[in-house]
């Protein structure tokens, strides 16, 4: 008798465990149990083990953290520029001079050459010295550029996933004519060089905004190059999650709602899209890193953020210029970028072995930077 | 095999229709401005803009101009709006750039990408294995610009190792391996820190198979084991992103490394034509380059049924 209590006790955990467990799938049931028993000893669901995992990978919270910080940074870009620069980010400074104790410097040289970093010699002004012949803070436009820089790498994350889940569920649950449909037309942005597409749409609507219907964006708007590359990247996430919905279609627990009358926004919303989180949850992030990087070429060729307005990519395609000069103008907003997505990339891998340690993810989440480019080389 | 072929062929084609009609599309419908007010100049007169309409044939119909204008990049006459100049000849001019360019970094970023990923799967776990994962993901999160700025500024500047940018044809090797060694390293970084994590992982799976342990139990060597039967099989996620890569870069994908070295090839007239948003380049551009990432997914396909005999072609999903 008590084994036989036992025995559907273990049953009931396991069970719990493969319908919510983090990237059940193919496969995933093995794991569920495995986890589902040494959940029982420890308590708490797959979540909670995900977040154990995850608490003991040192390196990724590390890297967190620094994404955290950075976060903060650019979100204080204000603060620095009225309290310790007491300037602005489009704010030129050609004529100026700076007084460090006896000496007397030109923010920028007769010549053109602008002046290098100051760190605090001038009390905070020219932090990190000025950009080229305009003489603007460098420092200001960095911590003003992270911030459009960021806003696009998430937002547009944000985006590329609710199109997908969408997109991903419709053809997914669907299938027939619907499936047929959103899967050729995903074929056709696959089939499209990304970068391409981007910069095709990027230019064409830099120069002359966007007017649809009640939206009317203007052309130095963050929100264009922030909708195209949600919109680029759609593809690269909906179709590997279409492929997972496939799978769950034909699972039991689909069958038990079926049964019990559950109509299809139900099932997909209450019954699939919990199974999809863990997925979701990774691609979301590691989709971050790979907009930061799409953001840095789309203003690198005059496609992404519009001048004055500051990113990291126009910050480094204007640096570009004066590189033999000032090399520095260059690597100061490259260096942002690579801390940053390389911060979101050590996160996005540490979560992605706490929640699916089968790493089933493990290729789809970067084969949508099979563009090349687009992920970032170019 | 045959039956395949004309199945992907014609889904090629559709593909390709599909990609022209949207890249129309994007510069006709949303439009930015009179493409014949950018022929005609700044000061243009109304009456020169006119004039410049019916020559380009913009007074036409969307369908008559979608029309024309594919006759005209198929018969290889297109004539790009701001130069004049043969469009099609110009991409014919820029592919032994752009082959040397991306053939020379797929050798080094494949000979990386298997070296490290074969060393962190075999040695999964150990220090070797954290050291290069590390390494792989800086290079993977690195902005193409931030290396090749660096490139540039320490070797063709400071130390002066290098010929600054450009790019010499293959008559004269030396020349043109010296003008090519750092586009190449700027271009295979982010590659081969991601394939050698994709066959790490790929590798990593296969160990677990029945037939490895199989493979063990008959007494084979480490080594054998692991090249023969490991990774052989771990080779198609490898072969598939090597196929998606290749076929973008070949097709002018390499945009912001052949204009950061000022390598005159495919990528570099894309740059230039989406800078002037010149449509009629960036029209026969977009075809090239999804014409290559077509036709590579294709081949990524018939290699998978050589690596493994499993795959019938026949069989597989489009």
């Amino acid at each position: 008798m008590p084994s036989e209590s036992e025995k559907s006790g273990a049953e009931t955990t396991a069970l719990e465990g493969a319908v919510v467990s983090p990237g059940t799938g193919p496969g995933g049931s093995e794991f569920a149990i495995v986890e589902a028993d040494s959940g029982a000893r420890q308590g708490g669901g797959p979540w909670a083990i995900a977040w154990r995992r995850l608490r003991r990978n040192h390196f990724a919270l590390f890297a967190l953290g620094v994404f955290l910080l950075i976060v903060v940074c650019c979100l204080l870009a204000p603060v620095w520029a009225n309290q310790v620069a007491h300037t602005g980010p489009n704010q030129t400074h050609t004529l100026e001079k700076l007084h460090e104790g006896g000496e007397v410097k030109e923010v920028v040289e007769p010549s053109g050459k602008a002046i290098g970093p100051q760190f605090f010699a001038a009390g905070g002004k020219f932090f990190l010295g000025a950009d080229g012949h305009l003489g603007r803070d460098e420092m200001v436009r960095l911590l003003y550029g992270g911030r459009s820089s960021l806003f696009i790498g998430i937002v547009a994350a944000i985006i590329t996933t609710i199109l997908a889940v969408v997109f991903g569920l419709l053809s997914g649950f669907y299938g027939g004519w619907t499936d047929t449909v959103i899967s050729r037309a995903m074929d056709v942005i696959w089939a499209f060089p990304v970068v391409l597409l981007a910069i095709a749409l990027g230019i064409v609507l830099a120069v002359g905004g966007l007017e649809i219907g009640p939206i009317h964006l203007k052309s130095s708007s963050l929100w264009i190059p922030t909708l195209i590359i949600g919109i680029v990247y759609t593809p690269y996430m909906a179709r590997p999650l279409r492929g997972e919905i496939l799978a769950f279609r034909e699972k039991e627990f689909i069958e038990a709602a079926v049964a019990q009358g559950a109509g299809p926004s139900r099932i997909m919303f209450l019954e699939i899209l919990p199974n999809l989180m863990s997925t979701i949850i990774v691609f979301f992030t590691l989709n971050i890193a790979n907009n930061m990087l799409l953001e840095a070429v789309l203003s690198y060729l005059g496609a992404g953020v519009q001048p004055p307005s500051s990113s990291w990519g126009t910050m480094i395609s204007e640096g570009f210029e004066a590189l033999y000069s000032q090399p520095l103008l260059t690597i100061i907003p490259g260096t942002a970028i690579l801390l940053t997505v390389l911060s979101v990339n050590v996160f996005g891998d540490g979560l992605r072995d706490a929640l699916d340690p089968k790493s089933k993810v493990r290729f789809e989440a970067r084969a949508g930077s099979s563009d090349p480019e687009a992920i970032g080389p170019v | 095999m045959l039956r395949f072929l004309v199945r992907r062929v014609l889904g090629a084609i559709a593909v390709l229709f599909a990609i022209s009609v949207l890249v129309f599309l994007i510069f006709n419908v949303v439009p930015a401005t009179n493409p014949a007010q950018r022929i005609a100049g700044k000061n243009a007169t109304p009456q020169l803009i006119k004039n410049v309409e019916k020559e380009w044939g913009f007074d036409k119909s969307l369908p008559e101009q979608y029309w024309t204008q594919m006759k005209l990049i198929f018969t290889g006459e297109v004539k790009s709006y701001n130069a004049h100049i043969n469009v099609d000849e110009r991409i014919v001019e820029g592919i032994p750039a752009t082959a040397s360019l991306c053939i020379g970094a797929a050798i080094i970023w494949l000979a990386f990408g298997f070296l490290f990923g074969y060393l962190s799967a075999v040695r999964s776990g150990g220090w070797l294995d954290r050291g290069l994962t590390v390494l792989a993901l800086i290079g993977i999160s690195m902005p193409v610009f931030w290396l090749a700025s660096i490139l540039l500024y320490y070797f063709t500047y400071k130390i002066e190792l290098f010929p600054p940018s450009g790019y010499e044809p293959l008559s004269d090797p030396g020349k043109w391996f010296s003008h090519l060694i750092l586009p190449w390293i700027s271009l295979a970084v982010l590659f081969a820190g991601f394939y050698s994590r994709v066959l790490r992982s790929s590798m990593l799976d296969v160990m677990n198979e029945d037939y490895v342990r199989t493979a063990r139990a008959k007494g084979l060597s480490q080594r054998r084991v692991m090249v023969k039967h490991v990774l052989r099989n771990s080779l198609i996620p490898v072969i598939t992103l090597f196929g998606l890569d290749f076929g973008v870069l070949i097709g002018g994908g390499a945009i912001v490394t052949e204009s950061l070295f000022n390598i005159e090839g495919v990528g570099l007239f894309t740059a230039e034509a989406l800078k002037q948003q010149d449509f009629p380049s960036i029209m026969a551009v977009t075809l090239f380059g999804a014409f290559f990432i077509v036709l590579f997914n294709i081949l990524v396909d018939i290699g998978y049924a050589y690596l493994d005999p499993r795959i019938r072609l026949g069989a597989s999903a489009a």
